[in-house]
């Protein structure tokens, strides 16, 4: 009779110890090798520094239009303004006016928060709620010398970054902002 | 919110349309396609699988000569403002189709959309359409489509949004030059594209607004107006018969 009962027990702890391993093997794979599967790194076709560009104000760059819209990612002519000839000995510099500003080309960046094509966003009513650029955007004023990776979704192709609705919803909700679907969606 | 259901707000956009000053010519229909990257088929001759959000319908008083009149009608969507729901937002299961109560329009997200067309059925005035295909245009057009306005895809409802783009792009200049949002106006693709300038859009709750003064005009009149649906898009005719079609049985 005491002995049937041991064996039980060391069945029992048995099916503990092979759960508790199951168990770590599962969060390993949910937690650890899972999420570098679903993420592809992608890098720039070239680096950028930010750090290099201390002397020029953010607003050469990155700027509204008169029309109310935002400049964007700053094409090449931006950089032809001061790199027409390379001021330095820079093999990225080299790159840019080789490669894009002498054969007229634009510099293909990857966008780490490119949305999906039914929403709208537009920056001039959050500039005019005083909304800090860093609040949605990296900080690239603490010396940012290469652009950091951008990962993307194997399955939905986004990149890890892009805001998701709830996120602006939340804020707008928050701010009493408008949600109306128009608002944000096109 | 206020007694009829409505939050307060300023503005309340609508539209008016002189079918006097009407001729017919369709600019508004094509200008619209164009604008909101609307597809077409080889052959639309069917006009239950075709799309068109600036349907323009052509009328006629029903007499014989002489007494014979005609008129066009282009209908855009009604943006129905009648209290707590407009037809289709009331049937609508998902929520996709919304009014805004802060500027009147009746918005339609297309990805939210699961194309049970309840909507279809609800709106009296066949303001909607379903897309039976995915959108496709022939080989240089799909190059030309507005980055403004988003595609649809097979299995969803689309009907006119009253170019909202326009007033999202209009509000993006007037933050910039530090103008209140009430006093925000913009131009839909229709109204600009009317070589008779029958067409006036513009904030309804604005008295020294064109289309205020519009729609209080002894002409005016509204399609299905016994319906209750409080279309915001006015009609103007000096002929009575049209008065009369308007609200005629279904």
């Amino acid at each position: 009779m005491k002995e049937e009962k041991r064996s039980t027990s060391g069945r029992t702890m048995l099916g503990g110890l092979f759960f508790i391993a199951g168990l770590i093997v599962a969060l390993i794979v949910g937690w650890v090798v899972f999420p570098k599967v679903l993420y592809s790194q992608k890098t720039q076709p070239m680096n950028f520094s930010h750090a290099a560009h201390e002397d020029s104000a953010c607003e050469d760059c990155h700027y509204f239009l008169p029309d109310g819209s935002y400049s964007g990612t700053p094409g090449i002519e931006n950089c032809r303004q001061c790199h027409e000839e390379p001021m330095t000995d820079s093999e990225q510099e080299r790159i840019l006016v080789e490669e894009y500003i002498q054969k007229d080309r634009e510099i293909p960046w990857l966008v780490y928060g490119w949305q999906p094509d039914n929403v709208y966003f537009s920056h001039a009513p959050h500039q005019a709620a005083e909304l800090e650029c860093v609040q949605c955007h990296r900080d690239v004023t603490a010396d940012e010398e290469k652009l950091p990776i951008l990962y993307e979704n194997r399955w939905t192709g986004y990149s890890k970054s892009t805001m998701k609705m709830v996120e602006c919803e939340k804020c707008h909700a928050e701010r009493g902002a408008s949600n109306a679907c128009q608002t944000c969606h096109k | 919110m206020s007694d009829n259901g409505h939050t307060q707000s300023g503005v309340l956009y609508g539209m008016a349309i002189d079918l006097d000053k009407c001729t017919g010519c369709m600019a508004c229909s094509v200008a619209c396609q164009a604008e909101n990257n609307i597809s077409f088929r080889p052959d639309e001759s069917n006009k239950l699988r075709s799309i068109t959000w600036m349907e323009v319908y052509y009328l006629d008083n029903g007499a014989e000569h002489p007494d014979y009149r005609f008129s066009y009608l282009p209908r855009p969507c009604m943006h129905c403002n009648a209290p707590h729901h407009s037809p289709c937002t009331f049937v609508c299961p998902v929520n996709a189709t919304v009014r805004d109560e802060a500027t009147g329009i009746v918005g339609h997200i297309y990805p939210r959309c699961i194309g049970c067309r309840y909507c279809m059925v609800a709106c009296p005035y066949h303001a909607r359409d379903f897309n039976w295909w995915d959108p496709a245009w022939p080989e240089p057009m799909e190059q030309m489509l507005s980055p403004k306005v988003s595609t649809r895809m097979r299995g969803v409802v689309e009907k006119c949004s009253f170019c909202s783009h326009r007033l999202n792009a209009a509000r993006s200049k007037a933050y910039l030059d530090g103008l209140e949002m009430s006093e925000v106006t913009y131009t839909p693709a229709c109204v600009e594209a009317c070589p008779s300038q029958a067409i006036a859009f513009g904030n309804l709750l604005d008295e020294h607004s064109e289309v205020a003064r519009l729609a209080k005009s002894e002409r005016a009149f509204r399609l299905l107006s016994k319906l209750n649906t409080e279309p915001k898009v006015y009609y103007l005719s000096r002929h009575p018969w049209l008065h009369n079609l308007a609200n005629a049985s279904l």
